[in-house]
This record gives structure tokens, sequence and C-alpha cells, in this order.
């Protein structure tokens, strides 16, 4: 029954979409600056029925309905309800939905909301916006339908992956979502835009909110990622370059550099062109990423079947897409002339677009070059953290230095001063402190603590100043903060991390450097969907001779039968105490993996600093200098 | 100027794109068409009682099915009772190659939902099932006892699957 309501209700949503683009190249005929109350009307009505598909595909998943396929192949009776929930948007399909889901969800917010007079602006970004959602309600309907029905009903479903029951992840598709897809509004505009001839000024006032929107949740998508990354997959590590990854990445870069920029174009004629080919990429990206991650080339060795169709369905689209961006870009694009002068703050803005430029192309070439080579010679190679930490890490010490020094240029016209000034002193001073007491020989970390220390002296100052003035941009300091902390704590505990493989029976002890530690007892536990075996361990400071008791465990799910190794993680302020054990089979013996990982907290505070700058852009109405 | 820039970009694109298709294409090369009717490589494989086995003893049977899985994957365990009746046909070996698993955690998956399996082998880092051009799992190849590959099945095997099994061995 759900089935059906399911598939109509979405049909409905698909069928708005259809009479809005009809209905909106009515409206361009029309030389009313209104729009007309229908459009509106059907928005609604497609924003109703598209989120009423998602909530019956919800629904299927909390009463357990397995008539669904959709339901049956991923959920379980036993599975505690939050991951009922979050299991609609676990797989192939219900992802699919949520992403059409937000695609509606822009359309209609920005319908409604945006303020911008230029009526053809408006109508020629719901256009493109619905071909979007069309193009995808296709691809849901015709390939990845989570509405397809099983006959007859199964008793029982097949179980989610107990590695994706986890709270980390059941946000983490949402939120890096909403930034991803969020995108897409301004890809349209982009669009819209260059054939409505709308200002630049009004157009980047326009696109400012979403931009920064997107920013913010895609920022905290990956953080999300990157947390569950660490305490569930019991490697100790937070970032892999692992291509799924590196697919949320590019177009963050993408998105970094556009955001920037966006603030360029809203007080300045300047960077036009870059505002309308980023705006455009961004979205690209992201349907590039989606094409890498769920056509199966990127993994070579993966659990789910392979559907080829899936990604020919992608690709077919993302050159539709492409190809007619280009087209119109091309076409319709104005000539620009460059009204700034070296070492102005555009400038500056300029270069940081470059270095995102660059970093995405480092990412790109290292994600899509196996495949490449894979293809075209049948040589199978892997890229891996080695080769984006020997080229990226370089580039970070003129990026922080231009993050330290561009802020603080005029627009338009400025000198290069300022740069031998009590910041650098003291960031000099702070940096020799810090590196008498690390006691480390690498010129390379060096450079960049140093770098990083400036760029947290001056923001920090920059700071004071601020409320000072009382001229607030805490945007830009909160976020440039963040991110000279992040890079500081990652180097911190790039060097202070380490880690101990070892076996040990219970009742046993090993001795490290600085720790003991004791294998007390081993308990079990029962628990709904699984049943699980609890190491309790003693880890002895034996400097400060405090102790902490950590518990890892190894869980039986049950539904699917899978095994996972869950990290036991003690954090106070300074640093991670991390511990994983895994059984080795037939004999009593486990072996464990013992990490200290300093500053992890702080690494997770750093990004929640630079999306907050990203939020806070959004209230950022300052004067137009 | 435009033009030119336009025309790079557009032969770049449709470089690009053409590499992407052609590397969705790329799986064929592991496909059922490519691989039937060519001979194994010879492949050491480590037994779960830590004997080893030699793909060229697979000539001392008839017909053999090797079957790539792990407890970890869930479309094996759609197939496994597929599996546990294609292991009732005789003239039929079924080897099972336990793909990146823990051992404790195949033997449960084994207890629970049986053994089809006259040889168990595993392959904990992966590596050995790329010499059979296994590309993912599950997988199953058929071979005769001159190793030659009749039929692979990519993905859960079910009935339409073990009747075809069944009636080429029963030709």
């Amino acid at each position: 029954m759900l089935t059906k309501f399911g598939i109509i209700s979405s049909s409905i949503a698909l069928i708005s979409s259809f009479i809005l683009i009809y209905l909106s190249f009515l409206e361009l005929k029309i030389a009313n600056n209104k729009i007309q109350n229908k459009i509106y009307n059907f928005s609604l009505i497609q924003i109703i029925f598209s989120l009423l598909s998602f909530l019956i595909l919800i629904v299927g998943y909390v009463i357990s309905d397995f008539s669904m396929i959709n339901v049956y192949e991923n959920s379980h009776t036993t599975k505690p309800i939050f991951y009922k929930v979050s299991g609609a948007w676990g797989n192939h399909e219900g992802s699919l939905l949520l992403w059409i889901n937000i695609l509606v969800i822009f359309s209609f917010l920005f319908l409604t909301l945006t303020k911008n007079k230029n009526k053809n602006f408006k109508i020629f970004t719901l256009i493109f916006q619905n071909f979007l959602i069309i193009a995808f309600f296709i691809f849901l309907l015709t390939n990845s339908n989570p509405f397809l029905s099983v006959v007859p009903t199964p008793d029982e479903g097949l179980g989610l992956n107990p590695i994706l029951q986890d709270p980390a992840l059941a946000i983490h598709p949402p939120l890096l979502y909403v930034g991803f897809v969020g995108s897409s509004i301004y890809f349209s505009s982009a669009l819209a835009a260059l054939i409505s001839k709308v200002d630049a000024k009004s157009l980047a006032k326009t696109i400012k909110i979403w931009v920064s929107v997107s920013w913010f949740f895609q920022t905290l998508g990956i953080l999300v990622g990157s947390i569950w990354a660490y305490y569930e997959l019991g490697w100790g590590g937070y970032w892999f370059w692992d291509p799924v990854e590196n697919s949320s990445l590019m177009p963050w870069f993408l998105m970094t550099a556009l955001l920037h920029s966006v603030l360029v174009l809203e007080r300045r004629i300047g960077l036009y062109s870059w505002v309308i080919i980023l705006s455009i990429l961004t979205f690209t990206m992201t349907v590039v990423g989606t094409f890498l991650v769920r056509s199966g080339i990127l993994n070579s060795v993966h659990t789910f079947a392979n559907d080829p169709s899936r990604g020919l369905f992608i690709l077919f689209f993302l050159v539709v897409m492409v190809f007619s961006s280009i087209f119109i870009f091309f076409k319709y694009a104005p000539s620009e002339k460059k009204t700034y002068g070296i070492f102005s703050k555009e400038f500056f803005i300029l270069i940081n677009n470059w270095f995102m430029i660059f970093f995405l192309a480092v990412v790109l070439i290292g994600t899509l070059y196996p495949v490449f080579l894979d293809t075209l010679t049948g040589e199978k190679i892997s890229i891996g953290p080695p080769y984006y930490n020997f080229i990226l890490a370089p580039f970070l010490i003129p990026l922080l230095f231009l993050m330290t020094s561009g802020p603080k240029h005029k627009w338009i016209i400025s000198e290069f001063k300022n740069f031998f000034n009590l910041i650098l002193f003291l960031s000099i001073f702070l940096f020799l402190i810090i590196f008498y007491l690390i006691k480390e020989n690498n010129l390379l970390i060096g450079l960049i603590l140093l770098f990083s220390i400036y760029l947290i002296v001056q923001t920090i100052f920059d700071l004071y100043e601020n409320f000072k003035n009382k001229s607030i941009n805490f945007s830009r300091i909160i976020s440039h903060l963040g991110f000279g902390l992040l890079i500081f704590f990652i180097s911190i505990n790039h060097i202070f991390s380490t880690e101990n493989n070892f076996n040990i029976r219970v009742g046993g002890e090993k001795n490290t450097k600085d720790y003991v530690v004791k294998f007390e007892k081993l308990t079990s536990e029962s628990n709904k969907n699984y049943k699980s075996v609890v190491g309790n361990f003693e880890i002895i400071n034996r400097k400060k001779l405090n102790k902490k008791i950590l518990k890892p465990e190894i869980r039986f799910y049950n539904q699917p039968k899978t095994i996972t190794y869950e990290a036991s993680i003690k954090s106070n302020f300074f640093s991670d105490t991390y511990l994983t054990m895994s059984n080795i089979s037939d004999t009593d013996v486990f072996n464990i993996k013992f990490q200290k990982k300093p500053f992890m907290t702080f690494i997770w505070f750093s990004v929640i600093l630079i999306s907050l700058g990203g939020i806070l852009n959004i209230f950022n109405r300052k004067k137009i200098i | 100027m435009k033009k030119t820039y336009s025309i790079i970009i557009y032969i770049f694109l449709i470089f690009i794109f053409f590499i992407l298709y052609l590397s969705l294409d790329n799986k064929k090369i592991y496909d059922t068409e490519n691989i039937i009717g060519k001979k194994i490589n010879e492949v050491e494989l480590d037994l779960f009682d830590n004997e080893k086995f030699n793909t060229r003893e697979i000539s001392n049977y008839k017909y053999t099915l090797i079957n790539f899985w792990a407890s970890w994957c869930g479309p094996c365990r759609k197939e496994h009772k597929n599996l546990v009746r294609l292991s009732k046909i005789q003239n039929l070996k079924i080897i099972g190659v336990n793909f990146k698993d823990k051992e404790i955690s195949a033997k449960i998956f084994l207890q629970e939902m049986g053994n089809p399996f006259s040889i168990l082998a595993k392959d904990s880092d992966g590596k050995k099932s790329i010499d059979f051009g296994v590309y993912g799992i599950p997988e199953t190849i058929l071979l005769n006892k001159d190793l030659i590959i009749l039929k692979k099945y990519i993905g859960p095997l079910d009935l339409k699957d073990v009747n075809e099994i069944r009636k080429i061995i029963n030709k």
C-alpha cells in the first residue's frame, strides 16, 4: 500500500515540476513584474508531495513494511527506531530521494524568500532548478525507485550494515546533502543571471545567503563524517584521502573560493566571471562526486552489486548539464575589465581562488588518475595519503600567509606594507617557544606551525580591534581563526600521536613508554540487536600516576550477521586515549591497538569555528564600503 | 579568442567524459563474456585448517564451483541457501573463498546458515581473489576439469542460476 502512495506522491511532484517549467516559460512573456500566484501554488504542491514521498519512505522504515524492497534490503525489526529512520537515507535509493527533496526545498525557498526584483532572473532560476529536479526524479522513478515492492512480503528484513548504525553517520548524509545539493540553487541562479543579464551586485547579494548556508552545512557534514571515521572505523585516523571523502572535499574547495568571490562581487564589480564559473563548477563537481561514488568505478572491491546503468544515467546527465552550461556561459557572459590593483583585497581573493583551484586539481587528479590509468592501460594503482600530503602541505604555508595578510589590505588599491609588524614578531617568538618545546626538526612542519601561529595571532588581534571599533566582521575572523587552529592542531597531533600494537591475554599487562596497559577482565553484554564482548582495560600513566578505564567492544550483530570492533575513546581536554581490541581466532589472545592522540577535541572545535564563520556571514550585513 | 577557448574546453571535456564512459564499461574486462572459455591461472589458496590448496587439483573433479563470499556481505547471505542447494548436486565440488573476512565471523556464518563448501579457503587481504578476476563479492565461477571457466556469476546466485548450473552438469 505504502509503495503505491510513494510512487503516486513522487509522480505528482514530478508532474508539478513539468507544469512549473511550462508556467515559467509563459511567465517570461508577461511584461508585469509580479510573479503569478499559479507558480507559487504549483511550487507548494511540488514541495508538499516531494516531502510526502520522503515521509512515506520513512514511515515504511519505522513500521518495518517489508513489502517495500528498499526497507526489506536495509532494515530489520530489531533495529532501534533512530536507525530505522536514518536507514531511509542510508542507501542509494533513499538518499537519492533525500537529494531530490533538498533540490525541491531550495527551489521553494528561493522562490519565496529571494528579494531580487528582477522577475526574469527568478523565473529562469526556477526553470533551471526544475530541470535538475525533473532529471533526478526520472532517475529515481526509472532506475532507483525506493518504492518498488516485494511479493510475497518477507517477514523480516536483511538489516542495515552495523557500521552505519551510528549517530554521526545518521546525520552525516543530510548535512552533507544540504551542502552539496544546496549548491544547485546558485548553479541555477548563475545560469539565470547570464541569460536575464541581471546586474552583478544583485546576483552576489542574492546568492550570498545560499552559498553561506550550503558552505556551512558542507563543512559540518565533512566534520561529522570525519568524526565517524575516527571512532567507528577503529584506525585512529580522521582523514584518509579516500575517494569518497575526496568527493565531498572537492566541491568544498570550490564553495570556499565562491564564498570569497561573492564577497568581492557584493561590494565591487569584480570577479563576476569567477562567481559565475565557480557557481556552475561547484554543483557540477557535486554531481561528478556523486557519479564517482555511485557508479562504482572508484571502488575496485565493494559489497553492493554494481549497477552500471546508474553510472550511465548520471554521466549522461552530467554531460548535458556541463555542455549546456558552457554553451550558455560563452553565449551570454559579458567581457570583464580588471578594476583592481595588485595587493588590493580583490587581488588576494583572486589568489585564494587559484589556491582553491590548485587544491581541487590535486585532489581531482589523485582521485581520477587511478580510474583513467586502469581504463586506458589496465594497470591498477592506488593513490594514498603520501601523494596528497607531499603535494598539498607545502602550499599551506603561502595560503596561511595569504589568509593572514590578505584581509588587511584595502579594496581596489593598496600597498604592500605592514609586513614586519609587532604581530609577526610576536608569532615568531611564540613559534620559537613551541619549537623549542616540541623539538621537531622537520622544516616543513616547522614552517606550517609558524604561519598557522601567525594567522592565529593576527586574527585574535583583529578580533580585539573589531570589538574596539565596533565594526565587526566576525565571519571572516572566526573562520580564519578556525583554519589557523585547525592546521596548528593537525600538525601538533601529527607530531605527538603515538601508537602501540601488541597481543595480550585477559589478566595480562603491557608496558609502553609512558603507560601500563592492564587487561583486567572480559565481560559479555546482550543488547537488542547485538551481543558484545567488552574488554576492561586499565591504563596507568606512569608519570602522572593517574588511571583510566577503557572498555573496547567486539560486537556481534545478529542482522545482518556482522562483527564490528568498537573503539573505546577517553577524551580529556588535551588528549584522547584510544583503544581497540580484536580477537585472534582460536586463541585467548587479543590484539590491541593503543593510541594517544593529542588535541583531537581541538581539531573538531576548529572545524566548528570554521563553519560558524560561514553562518555568521549571512548575518553580516555590514554597510558596503 | 572566446571561440578558441570554448573549442579547447569542449575537446578536453569530451575526452574526459569519454574516458569516464569507458571506465563504466571497464567492468566488462571481468565480465562473463571475456573470461568464459579461458583457463584459470594456477593459484595456491590457504585453507581454514591451515593446509594449502592448489587450483591444479581442480582437475580431479568433474565440475567445480568457486564462490567468493564474506560474512559481512549482505548479498552473500541472500545467495547462501542456493549454494546449499547446489551442494547436493553430484559431480560438483564447491570451493568457498572467504574474502577479506575474520575467520571467526566466517565460521559463525556457516554454523548459522549451513556449510555448502567441500573446500574452504581464505583470502584475508583480498589479493588472491584478484587472480581469479574477481571484482566484488559475491561472485561465483563454474569450472570443468580442464580448469576452463564455463560460467561466471556476478552478484548473488538465484534459483535461475542454480537451474542453469544443474543443466550444465547434467548435460
